[in-house]
């Protein structure tokens, strides 16, 4: 089974890389770039099939080394 | 005594840390590299900074559960003393051996600077040759020192005694402008309940000479290695 993993810092916390690069789009003439926010994404390729343990799996993966959970929030998605 | 320098991919500060325990404080150190899980016996163990996997994922997350990291958890849990500077202040608070998370610096730059602390703490085995309130002068070096954690978290480390150093001001005043990083409540070293994990973004070990600008690094070094002592021989 696919899976992707999306990490994004938490809304309140600072984003200097989304920062960045909205800046460098607005240069680019894309002035409709009102916010944007950096994040990373994982695809694992999981050798399961049982979505309630892949989602289980995932999410203590998330928790304890994929994300930090004091300053980002995650997103399963199993495909 | 046996000290040991954790050694991860990417430690940079290691030898620092090496020098100012073998040479200028005459004890037995040993590198432990990060694919062991045995401290070989050392009593002070101490994580030094760097970009320890490239900083790959955030920093300190990867070497957070390298085995060596497992090995110096049982340390930490069964009351042996654990120092990590820098880097290796990161490395303890992504593997829970100290609450909160670092934020890249509110400036968003990497800062290599002096900058000044007021020991909160002067009855830590780490802090007990420095007075309560005494400022001191060492240097950082770092883009992620940005100290933060929810309030609720912020408060009981408070409560509890948990942060050992603060930046202030060459005359100890707390004010904005001298927490050059932006850490939550100008936080810049905490420890565990026990007072025996002690993480800190300064580097003491490079200010433990007049030789490098400064020496006020040296006594963190010289109170670890008293209590140390002190601990074996209330055991033995």
């Amino acid at each position: 089974m696919k899976a992707r993993v999306t990490v994004f810092p938490r809304p309140e916390v600072l984003d200097p890389q989304g920062k960045a690069v909205r800046e460098a789009l607005l240069r680019l003439g894309h002035a409709e770039v009102a916010d944007l926010r950096a994040g990373k994404c994982f695809d694992l390729e999981l050798a399961t099939e049982d979505h309630e343990l892949a989602r289980r799996e995932l999410a203590e993966m998330c928790e304890r080394l994929l994300a930090n959970p004091l300053v980002e929030r995650y997103e399963i998605q199993l495909g | 005594m046996k000290c040991g320098v954790v050694l991860l991919p990417g430690s940079n500060c290691d030898h620092d840390v090496y020098h100012v325990l073998k040479h200028s404080l005459g004890q037995e150190v040993v590198y432990l590299w990060h694919q062991e899980d045995s401290l070989q016996g050392c009593e002070l163990v101490v994580v030094p900074g760097g970009f320890s996997y490239g900083d790959y994922l955030r920093a300190g997350a990867l070497a957070a559960v390298s085995p060596i990291l497992g090995a110096v958890r049982r340390h930490a849990e069964a009351g042996g003393l654990v120092l990590g500077i820098c880097n290796g202040f990161q490395i303890l608070l992504e593997a829970a051996l100290l609450p909160g998370a670092m934020l890249r610096n509110q400036s968003l730059r990497f800062l290599c600077q002096d900058v000044y602390l007021r020991v909160e703490r002067q009855d830590l085995p780490f802090t007990h040759r420095y007075r309560r309130g005494q400022v001191l002068r060492l240097p950082i070096a770092h883009a992620e020192g940005n100290y933060t954690a929810p309030a609720p978290i912020l408060d009981q480390l408070e409560a509890e005694g948990g942060v050992v150093f603060r930046y202030v001001s060459p005359a100890g005043e707390l004010e904005a402008e001298w927490n050059v990083n932006g850490s939550a409540r100008a936080i810049a070293g905490i420890c565990n309940r026990g007072g025996n994990v002690l993480g800190m973004m300064p580097h003491p070990e490079r200010a433990a000479e007049e030789l490098l600008g400064g020496s006020d690094g040296l006594a963190l070094f010289e109170s670890a290695l008293e209590s140390a002592h002190l601990a074996l021989g209330l055991a033995s």
